[in-house]
């Protein structure tokens, strides 16, 4: 086990390295001056010429990035060309949208999970077909035009939501901005489950604990569930990233003071360096997100951990 | 000892026993897909979104032919109107502008129909391509290549979208199609690796070798035919997908930009309204989800009628 | 249609002890699928008394193992549909018993293996835990004594280590132990009636010797009843007392094994023997049944087997053949044997 653990973190790095160095370089060819950017027109030749050589922008890409990455090993992010600490801004800025992306996903996990399991007991009765419906329907209503409707009716309209921002703190402000960031995940959470607990339902071993007179909430609660699931668990944990990333839109419908709404920010004024540092730190959330999934994996299937 | 050879007369498979079949390959891939176009005609879903689709193909190849007025044209938009409900000639309202949103809604279709297929033969050729390469050399080339496609896969489409995107400054359907492809392929790539490694080692791919056909034949003859169904299934569902993504961008400013007309973007101006004019949300949001549910429910059934592992 | 009890006159039994442990009459099961209804078992009759082994006998899609899932009452209901018929265990029909009482004979009182023990095991949970499970919820024992409980279990099917091994995973075992845990599991709680699936057919020729002489020392050892379900002649000769040839979901022959052997009153159950290869006739070519086993969808009129068999008539296009005992040619008892052929004299004795 831990020999699994330790090859994944090593293959884990060179995806980081790659991923970090991909956005530097996107980041660092962005048309634009960032120095003009912040300065405007009526520069000062002498504290442009500071700035570049504190940024190493003078220097090749590689270097600079070089120069960054072994920054960010030692735990730091950078500063922003107006001299904020990066790490700053992720501490004020990174707990709402960790806020948000883990309401998210429990509502994702729990409702998902549920629902796909009731659809799949009943099969082809009605909850099933209510199920199936309604997954269409948040998959395909995209997540801004749900979150802005919502948000207006329930809102705005009938009061029973803060409309925005996070004055009411965890969890009255983060409910309705999660389940919308939860909706499309949460129909492919229940789609999925439906389908991996049929297969599991017309399973041999189900067949064989059928057969052993066990009680069919014995047969399906451990028998069945267990091994269905394991998809399920592997979805939800490489969706934990695509949770942080689809915040973009969902912090901007409902106007939290996430890492989204900083990050659009940051690339419109071509602020490189937050920018890199917030990807940066999505992707390791992503990464680490995958690495416990495929730890849990191991430990949901047995056929794994002896491999 | 020959006589051990046991010829056992005990052929068959369930209740439904049919002939077994012979075990020439290009048969067996040709009566899967036999098998499935003649289950997807009998599926009602197949023929709903089939439909659907078939309409917004239509609309986007000509949209005049639905509404008389080109949003392009001079004194199209009347501030006068400016977000005036439904009337009649003006079935969807006016907007903000005072533009009539049927006319943009119509107009719409085109762009995201473009977005979706050219997103969608672009990541496939490409996933399909380098996956198929990825497969057939194994070995370091497939390493790097994987590790190459996984720092594209961890890069999330909305984030990997906004850096792109400002990166190329200029945004159009084309720019927004190229942008989703460069980070969709790893998905397609998967799949294909995938899909070939797992015929690589089948026995009548072993044989064809042995009677020695050659790299590009077995890649082309036998392989390839293997690993199609998964890929178009997948590629069926992704075209919803990257019509909802290009809705995303324009919403957040960085895909298609007006005067060039994208759903996403209407709904982007309608939004802070909903409560007075609905309308200026409604159909756009309406035209978006159906487009995308018509692409999802296609997905759905062909999944169902060509993954056989699922049927 | 006559419904032949055993086919034996001698043994109508009315007294309780006599009642037999197991007896199908006219069991008939229907799928529905898409393309209309499979008639997977059309009037199926056997019994199967204590310390007794009734080999049952057919190609895939016989009913062989329809009939026996009927029995266990692991049926997917629907598609399937018992229409007619009755079980009677210990002369109850469960086929009247509310599901409770059916599961609280599963398992415990009747008891299943099935053919292949990868996929019939749990691959996530322990064979510890899965053996265990038995204990646990039929007889409510602590996890504890369950575990140990497995242990033994183990041992008496001779798992090299059982202690050791508890809480491995079945993947972690080879084809021949994981259906020795197979047979563990079915004879937890010490069944009346065992029914196997194929138990041997996954398994190297070595290993199914083996696995078959355990699973029949354990059988005398407690006097189960036992329905061994195979399409192998093979295995059947030394462990079965009787056999039940099914074809297109009826018994076309019964007869006590070696007599079946020596003298099949069937064209069919012929065949069978025929196509099995003999030292003594090397290097003649081997006779195959022809044809392809009835689409269950579209059985034909008649005898089922007619469209294969060569000694077919017309009467065999029109005339379905019920099970009648079988004679000696002067009319003369033979215990125990039945065919449902129009011809069985002819075959028999010709």
């Amino acid at each position: 086990m831990g020999r699994f653990v330790v090859r994944r973190v090593l293959q884990a790095i060179p995806v980081l390295i790659g991923v970090t160095f991909l956005i530097y370089c996107l980041v660092f060819l962005l048309p634009g001056d960032p120095i003009r950017a912040l300065m405007g027109e009526k520069q000062d030749p002498h504290l442009a010429l500071v700035l570049r050589a504190r940024y190493h922008l003078d220097d090749p890409l590689v270097v600079q990035y070089w120069h960054y990455i072994s920054g960010v090993f030692q735990g730091d992010l950078g500063t922003t060309y107006t001299g904020r600490s990066i790490s700053d801004i992720v501490a004020q800025r990174f707990p709402v949208t960790l806020k948000l992306a883990l309401t998210a996903f429990a509502f994702e996990a729990v409702i998902g999970i549920l629902a796909g399991i009731l659809s799949a007991l009943k099969r082809g009765k009605f909850a099933d077909n209510v199920v199936f419906v309604a997954t269409l329907f948040l998959i395909s209503i995209p997540v801004f035009v749900l979150g802005n409707v919502l948000q207006l009716e329930l809102g705005v309209k009938w009061k029973l939501t803060p409309v925005a921002g996070i004055e009411d703190g965890w969890p009255t402000s983060y409910v309705l901005p999660g389940l919308v960031l939860a909706a499309m995940s949460m129909a492919y959470i229940a789609r999925l489950t439906r389908t991996s607990m049929i297969e599991s339902v017309r399973s041999d071993y189900v067949r064989t604990a059928i057969a052993k007179g066990l009680p069919r909430r014995r047969v399906i609660g451990i028998h069945a569930l267990r091994n269905s699931l394991i998809p399920v668990v592997t979805f939800l944990g490489m969706d934990l990233g695509s949770l942080m990333g689809g915040a973009i839109i969902t912090e901007r419908v409902f106007n939290l003071p996430g890492i989204g709404g900083q990050l659009a920010q940051s690339v419109s004024l071509r602020e490189g360096p937050v920018v890199v540092g917030l990807v940066t730190l999505l992707i390791l959330i992503y990464l680490v997100a995958n690495l416990v999934v495929d730890v849990l994996y191991a430990v949901l299937d047995p056929r794994i951990r002896y491999e | 000892m020959s006589e051990q050879i046991i010829e056992r007369p005990v052929p068959a498979d369930g209740p439904t026993a049919k002939a077994p079949e012979p075990d020439g390959k290009p048969e067996r891939v040709a009566s899967l897909w036999r098998d499935g176009w003649r289950d997807l005609r009998k599926r009602p879903m197949f023929l709903i979104s089939g439909f659907v689709i078939l309409c917004l193909l239509v609309l986007a190849i000509a949209p005049g032919l639905f509404t008389a007025r080109s949003p392009f044209s001079d004194g199209f938009c009347d501030l006068q109107h400016s977000m005036d409900g439904p009337t009649s000639g003006h079935l969807f309202g006016y907007d903000v502008q005072g533009c009539d949103i049927y006319t943009r809604t119509v107009w719409g279709t085109r762009n995201s129909i473009i977005v979706g297929v050219v997103s969608t033969i672009l990541t496939t050729a490409l996933g399909g391509v380098i996956g198929m390469l990825a497969g057939l050399w194994g070995g370091w080339a497939d390493s790097v290549i994987s590790r190459v496609s996984e720092i594209f896969y961890a890069l999330p489409i909305l984030i990997g979208g906004l850096l792109i995107m400002s990166m190329v400054g200029s945004s159009n359907v084309w720019t927004v199609s190229f942008v989703l492809s460069i980070l969709g392929w790893p998905q397609v790539y998967r799949i294909m690796r995938g899909e070939v490694i797992g015929n690589k080692y089948n026995d009548y791919v072993a044989a064809a070798r042995a009677l020695g056909a050659s790299p590009m034949r077995i890649a082309f003859r036998h392989i390839l035919p293997n690993t199609l169904a998964p890929i178009v299934v997948v590629s069926t569902m992704n075209l919803g997908v990257y019509i909802a993504a290009e809705a995303s961008l324009s919403y957040l400013g960085i895909g298609v930009q007006s005067p060039a007309i994208s759903w996403g973007l209407m709904i982007s101006d309608a939004q802070d309204r909903w409560l007075t004019s609905p309308h200026a949300l409604l159909f756009p949001a309406g035209a978006l989800s159906l487009t995308v549910l018509a692409f999802i429910m296609l997905g759905d059934v062909v999944r169902d009628a060509f993954d056989p592992k699922l049927r | 249609m006559t419904i032949i009890e055993d086919a034996v006159p001698a043994t109508r039994h009315t007294d309780d002890e006599r009642t037999p442990l197991l007896e199908v009459r006219d069991l008939h099961v229907e799928f529905h699928t898409r393309e209309g209804v499979a008639k997977a078992v059309n009037g199926v009759n056997y019994t199967v008394r204590a310390g007794e082994t009734l080999a049952v006998l057919g190609e895939s899609g016989s009913g062989k193992s329809v009939t026996a899932q009927a029995i266990m009452g692991i049926l997917d209901m629907p598609p399937a549909r018992i229409p007619k018929g009755e079980i009677l265990f210990r002369g109850q029909d469960m086929l009247k018993m509310s599901g409770e009482e059916r599961r609280k004979l599963r398992g415990a009182r009747i008891a299943m293996i099935f053919q292949d023990a990868l996929s019939s095991l749990n691959p996530v949970l322990t064979v510890g835990y899965q053996l265990g499970e038995m204990f646990r919820v039929h007889l409510g024992m602590s996890r504890k004594e369950a575990k140990a409980k497995a242990i033994e279990l183990m041992d008496r099917v001779k798992i090299p280590a059982a202690a050791a091994r508890v809480n491995d995973y079945p993947h972690q075992f080879s084809g021949g132990m994981r259906q020795r845990i197979m047979i563990a599991m079915a004879l937890a709680l010490e069944p009346d009636l065992i029914i196997a699936d194929e138990p041997t057919t996954a398994l190297d020729v070595t290993v199914q010797a083996q696995v078959m002489d355990l699973l029949a020392e354990l059988q005398r050892e407690f006097n189960m009843g036992l329905i061994l379900i195979t399409h192998d002649l093979g295995v059947v000769a030394d462990v079965a007392d009787k056999i039940a040839v099914m074809y297109a979901g009826r018994i076309v022959e019964q007869a006590p094994v070696h007599e079946l052997y020596k003298r099949p009153a069937h064209p069919y159950t012929r065949g069978l023997l025929d196509s099995i290869p003999r030292l003594d006739q090397k290097g003649q070519e081997l006779y195959a049944i022809k044809g392809l086993p009835p689409n269950l969808l579209r059985i034909p009129t008649g005898c089922a087997f007619n469209p294969r068999c060569p000694k077919a008539q017309d009467i065999c296009r029109e005339q379905v053949p019920d099970l009648m005992p079988v004679t000696e040619r002067d009319g003369g008892e033979l215990p125990g044997r039945a065919s449902a052929c129009h011809f069985w004299k002819e075959t028999i004795h010709g």
